[in-house]
């Protein structure tokens, strides 16, 4: 298929039509026509490369009943996204070859976007013993990142190891950074809501001492660590002191962390709990703040899809996490376009290309130029939308955002210049041709 | 009134009005037939998903001197314990027929979640969330101070606030729903609020409470106070480290007989509370709790007072 975008704003700046043909760019500039090609009028648009998720629960394979490969990519691309890293803690854990390249290649089939399997550090998430990083890295999947999230590496020798081993191959270790015995039993953000709701406190301690000790190890065996959902203003605080050192370290922030806040536990509905917690309105500043200075580095959604039993039921008995891919873009518009800390392009570096360049994917979050792969978001940043969680792609009911109005809607999402999204609404998944 | 959750939703004037129904409940206590027939043919459930044998009969016996039906759910031996959903639970009880719920869960926020729902629609009251509140133990506890303090006065309660009371609440604040139930009504009445306790079973965040935060019980009994409400704490808390052991909480925070004296010493009337079951020997002496300051015995007697006002306020229509 052929595409030509007329009169977008490329990465916010300077207007201009792009051809789209044989899943590459084929030309920018002021085209009067092409032949066949579809004309898709942009004028308003923003045009971004397509987003990269560092950080997606796709729940298959064992949980699919909360969601699938495929449902999880079509709402990746339904929220302007291009790739997704798939977190290790599914049933069984991502932590073989076997399992990587069973969810790579459902990705592959599913055709909405590249699924990036993230490996598991450990085996079985356990905590004890290396999975085998080395074959996940060498398999079909082509791991580069490799992460127990949901639960974090406490072990610092085990640790240590994980960052060292990974430098053979230039892999990265996600750490979700979350001190065990700090945070038992724990329901919700320690500090002065959780005094009132008498609820057992997530300390922001608990996960800065890990950040703290992380950065450090990274610096004493030279290898890159990357921290998922950064949540405190003093995680921020530490990150930002570990790169002034030079420590080979990237942050990551979700769109939730950036917006809300521990004030709505009050209302004790489960759509609100999370892991790491909403924490203080500082904390939510301070993020903010992070990225705008560049010590945050990526958006990761976090999209953590779950069946509605395990939310329709006293907030103690819920699962935490909440959906992300298809507010992602909006919340980054609202929280950090539209008070000005951020530009379209600074959008682009955090949502795609940094996210690319921490995943190794060599095709992915690329500059918007002649010969580069057509991986693009055309987003209409004037558009308000009101949030359905029933109208959304992904299985999962739990979006924390249900009934906001929300700013900034994806318009067309074009993955190896096919296109996904059209006019706002899912087309159709790109065969793949191997 | 649509449900009981929170002492912190109560306004001054509901609370005062609890309180004087309550007055009135009481008085139909003393007298040779206890029953009144408000709630005659109306069913309460308790929903007891922990155990509490005595907030629970206290409710039992309230619903029934209002002459409702009282069916009694606890979660061992239920279908809760194969796994049912609270949602489903409560959607089973409304299909059974019941017109109010009195739930005590080990989940803070379970009531509340209950009432914001739309599993069943009916009013809740809260006998207990996690270590949220306990509602009708500060109102029965509030109660019995005003009741006391009239009575000192040779006046009578109704009407009456709690105006100027210092209070200190003793204990293990953290895991406490009674010490916060309290702190948001004592307040709300005019009364000031003392937490004394060691610093690990404080909330991070008390320090925005409306009270006074004390590490030193000698030095709140040495000011005055009118009342000390001792909190039970759980000998166990100790493996948790929460405090060396049970022998040196007793000495640093329980009221032993050495405090008991202090506070003889000072000449005040001090009153002492306790929500029960105490732990005699840890945080409360015997010589302390059978004392004549000692309220624990007339705490649970006013419990059920209070609980018939809570119940034939939800249950009986619009009186606030």
């Amino acid at each position: 298929m052929t595409y030509l975008i007329r009169q977008a704003s490329v990465l916010g700046g300077e207007r201009a039509d792009v051809l789209i043909s044989d899943g590459k760019i084929a030309e920018i500039g002021t085209i009067p026509a092409a032949e066949g090609a579809t004309v898709i009028d942009a004028a308003g648009m923003v045009l971004l490369p397509g987003l990269v998720d560092p950080h997606t629960h796709l729940r298959e394979p064992g949980r699919e009943d909360a969601e699938t490969v495929e449902t999880g990519s079509k709402a990746a691309a339904k929220g302007g996204y291009t790739a997704v890293h798939a977190m290790a803690n599914s049933t069984p854990v991502a932590d073989t070859a076997g399992v990587v390249e069973q969810v790579y290649e459902l990705g592959r089939k599913a055709g909405w976007v590249d699924v990036r399997p993230v490996g598991a550090v450990t085996v079985g998430l356990g905590g004890a013993q290396l999975s085998e990083i080395g074959a996940m890295a060498d398999s079909r999947a082509k791991v580069r990142m490799f992460s127990d999230d949901g639960i974090c590496v406490s072990d610092p020798l085990l640790m240590r190891r994980a960052l060292e081993y990974v430098k053979a191959f230039d892999g990265v270790i996600a750490q979700h950074a979350q001190e065990p015995r700090l945070t038992e039993g724990a329901q919700m953000n320690e500090g002065e809501v959780s005094a009132v709701l008498g609820m057992a406190g997530w300390p922001a301690v608990a996960e800065e001492s890990i950040i703290a000790r992380d950065v450090l190890l990274a610096e004493h065996v030279g290898a890159r660590l990357h921290v998922c959902h950064v949540s405190t203003a003093g995680s921020v605080e530490i990150i930002r002191w570990a790169k002034a050192r030079g420590i080979q370290v990237t942050a990551e922030v979700t769109p939730h962390h950036l917006l809300l806040t521990d004030e709505l536990v009050k209302t004790f509905d489960p759509v609100f709990k999370v892991n790491p917690p909403l924490r203080r309105e500082e904390d939510v500043l301070a993020l903010r703040a992070g990225v705008a200075d560049g010590t945050i580095d990526v958006i990761g959604t976090d999209h953590a899809p779950h069946p509605s039993e395990a939310k329709d039921c006293e907030w103690g008995a819920a699962a935490m996490g909440m959906t992300g891919l298809e507010t992602a873009l909006s919340i980054v518009q609202h929280t950090l376009v539209e008070t000005g800390l951020l530009s379209w392009a600074d959008v682009a570096r955090i949502t795609s290309q940094t996210p690319a360049k921490i995943g190794s994917l060599s095709d992915q979050g690329r500059p918007i130029a002649v010969g580069e792969p057509a991986n693009l978001t055309l987003v209409d940043p004037a558009a308000r939308w009101i949030v359905d969680p029933y109208a959304m792609a992904t299985k999962g009911r739990n979006s924390p955002f249900a009934g906001m109005e929300l700013p900034g809607a994806v318009h067309a999402t074009f993955y190896h210049g096919h296109a996904t999204v059209l006019d706002g609404a899912l087309a159709s998944p790109r065969v793949a041709n191997d | 009134m649509k449900h009981l959750l929170s002492t912190a939703d109560l306004s001054r004037a509901e609370a005062i009005a609890i309180l004087d129904i309550a007055e009135e409940m009481r008085e139909t206590g003393t007298r040779e037939v206890k029953k009144l027939p408000a709630l005659r043919g109306r069913t309460v459930v308790n929903l007891f998903f922990e155990d509490s044998t005595r907030t629970r009969i206290s409710f039992e016996a309230a619903a029934k001197r209002l002459s409702a039906d009282v069916i009694n759910f606890s979660a061992k031996g239920s279908s809760v314990s194969k796994g049912e959903s609270l949602k489903d639970t409560a959607q089973t009880l409304l299909a059974i027929g019941a017109d109010a719920v009195v739930i005590r869960h080990p989940d803070s926020g379970a009531p509340a979640r209950l009432a914001a729902t739309d599993w069943i629609g009916l009013p809740i009251v809260n006998a207990g969330d996690g270590t949220h509140e306990h509602p009708t133990q500060a109102l029965l506890d509030a109660f019995t101070l005003r009741r006391q303090l009239a009575l000192r006065e040779g006046v009578s309660p109704a009407g009456r606030g709690l105006d100027g009371l210092k209070v200190a609440i003793v204990g293990d604040v953290l895991h406490s729903r009674v010490a916060r139930s309290n702190l948001w009504l004592l307040n709300t009445l005019g009364a000031s609020v003392t937490m004394v306790a060691p610093p690990t079973l404080l909330p991070v965040g008390a320090s925005a409470w409306p009270c006074t935060i004390s590490y030193n019980l000698d030095e709140v009994i040495a000011s005055g106070v009118d009342a000390v409400m001792m909190l039970r704490v759980q000998g166990e808390r100790m493996r948790d480290a929460f405090f060396p052991n049970p022998r040196e909480y007793s000495r640093y925070w329980g009221l032993d007989d050495t405090r008991l004296k202090a506070l003889e010493a000072n000449g005040d009337e001090t009153l002492i509370l306790h929500p029960g079951p105490m732990n005699r020997g840890l945080e409360i002496s015997s010589a302390a709790a059978d004392s004549p300051r000692s309220m624990v015995l007339e705490q649970v007697t006013n419990g059920v007072a209070v609980r018939m006002a809570s119940l034939y306020m939800l249950l009986s229509g619009d009186l606030i």
